[in-house]
């Protein structure tokens, strides 16, 4: 991802506005994005209007932060940038600040609007300043309104097969960047989930339908605490050497009805207990297919997992998503024989495999994580 | 509740659960799974929004009777004593 276009604020000038509010929505090649802001305060300035589109690490507008005065000429603020997912191709430097239009040019054109073309505009939700005024001093009248709006809904049509093409693109860089720079190596273990599975059947009927579990819960779960236990798994590749990742932010690999995917984050996934991580998981999938997910999301998934049992898939043989250095797959549940206890039995399995990259970890790594996933899977009522 | 108000909340659901899908082409007689690309939390959020919008408490091992459209409609009427 290189850039984004800002679709609108959702605060005003002036409104105060606490860490994690959410002040924006970005539309990115993956996904409309939310984004949050990472400090408290009251905003200043807007640098950026609706409907523009500008590079990864552009500051999108200015915060006087709380507690600390304006001092004359040097102004204590906090500049907020959309975290973004790193990007598949270099991105842009971000533009001086000088070099965007002042804000100033842009609340002064808006002005110029009838007050029944104002009104059109805010119930169809178009931002006039995007509609060219045909009107005196090229003032925006009500006709003017009406034709965008008729525009706009040709173009609707248009607009989810370019986000598909756009998608694509985005992935195909990243996976060819994945697989020119980084060397896999894949294991693979086939664990016995006749307790899991069980335990969760157990579980849900004691439950109301809405505090209901699925077993792909209990993957994501078993995945984040054998990170625990080998994080070197758990980092990502920059500047031509690993860093661990202090926590686990397991990225959910989620196809898109429309084509493509995304794979955004269910933030510390060790700590969460199992009905936390359903609730986000849930949340996480309704918002991905909504398209409304968070900047922060796409961007700080430490580790990805990708699932495709319910595809039919019994064996996944992923490719790592950089800068992450590893990927989690799980393929279908299926039952095989098995010998237990010197008996020959039939189980329902799974076959987990790791795709790693050898510049972080071995094998001999790897293989003691998916020994530890296995050993979370059969203690299901540990996750 | 007839039946056209029952499979009008099935679709309503269906629109929620799975939003980029075109319902105009879903058959109501086959696997909605198949048709809708649904997956197993998908199908718990249909489950749930059943459940608000007609207080209807469906069991897990009844997931089965609700493959197809005609099939939902069927199980919800029985449920709701309309059937």
């Amino acid at each position: 991802m290189t850039a984004g276009k800002l679709l609108r604020w959702r605060k005003n000038l002036g409104d105060r506005i606490q860490r994690g509010d959410i002040i924006a929505d970005v539309e990115t090649d993956k996904a409309d994005i939310e984004i949050e802001v990472f400090t408290s305060g009251v905003i200043e300035r807007f640098l950026v209007q609706p409907g523009e589109k500008v590079p990864v690490g552009t500051v999108l507008a200015i915060i006087q932060e709380e507690g600390r005065p304006s001092v004359a000429g040097a102004p204590p603020i906090s500049a907020v940038r959309p975290r973004m997912p790193t990007p598949a191709i270099p991105s842009v430097p971000a533009p001086a600040i000088s070099g965007l239009r002042a804000p100033s040019e842009v609340i002064s054109s808006r002005l110029r609007i009838s007050p029944a073309a104002k009104k059109l505009a805010a119930d169809v939700g178009i931002d006039p300043a995007s509609i060219t005024g045909t009107g005196p001093e090229g003032r925006v009248t009500l006709e003017d309104v009406q034709r965008a709006q008729a525009q706009g809904a040709q173009r609707a049509a248009g607009v989810v097969l370019d986000r598909a093409a756009r998608m694509r693109q985005v992935i195909a860089a990243a996976m060819a960047r994945s697989k020119r720079e980084i060397p896999h190596y894949y294991l693979s273990t086939t664990i016995d989930m006749s307790r899991a599975l069980t335990w969760l059947t157990q579980e849900n009927l004691k439950r109301p339908v809405e505090d209901r579990l699925v077993y792909g819960a209990l993957l994501l779960k078993a995945v984040a605490l054998a990170l625990r236990e080998t994080p070197e798994l758990n980092s990502i590749w920059m500047d031509g050497k690993a860093i661990q990742c202090p926590d686990v932010h397991v990225g959910v690999a989620i196809s898109l009805r429309g084509g493509g995917l995304v794979a955004p984050a269910l933030k510390h996934t060790d700590h969460l207990s199992i009905d936390e991580l359903m609730k986000n998981f849930r949340d996480l999938i309704q918002r991905a297919r909504a398209g409304s997910l968070r900047s922060s999301e796409l961007s700080d998934p430490t580790v990805t997992v990708t699932s495709l049992g319910e595809q039919g898939v019994e064996v996944v043989f992923g490719i790592i998503y950089p800068p992450q250095v590893a990927l989690v797959g799980f393929g279908k549940v299926v039952e095989r024989p098995w010998s237990s206890d010197g008996k020959i039995v039939s189980r329902p399995v799974i076959t987990a495999t790791l795709s790693a990259d050898h510049r972080v970890s071995d094998g001999h790594r790897g293989g003691i994580f998916l020994s530890a996933l296995d050993r979370m899977l059969r203690e299901p009522e540990k996750l | 509740m007839t039946k056209d108000e029952i499979r009008g909340i099935v679709l309503h659901v269906l629109g929620q659960v799975a939003p980029e899908a075109d319902l105009s082409k879903l058959k109501p007689n086959l696997r909605i799974r198949d048709q809708l690309d649904i997956d197993s939390m998908d199908l718990l959020n249909i489950i749930i929004a059943l459940h608000k919008e007609l207080h209807v408490e469906i069991p897990e091992a009844d997931y089965s009777k609700l493959a197809t459209l005609d099939d939902c409609i069927a199980y919800l009427g029985t449920a709701l004593g309309s059937g």
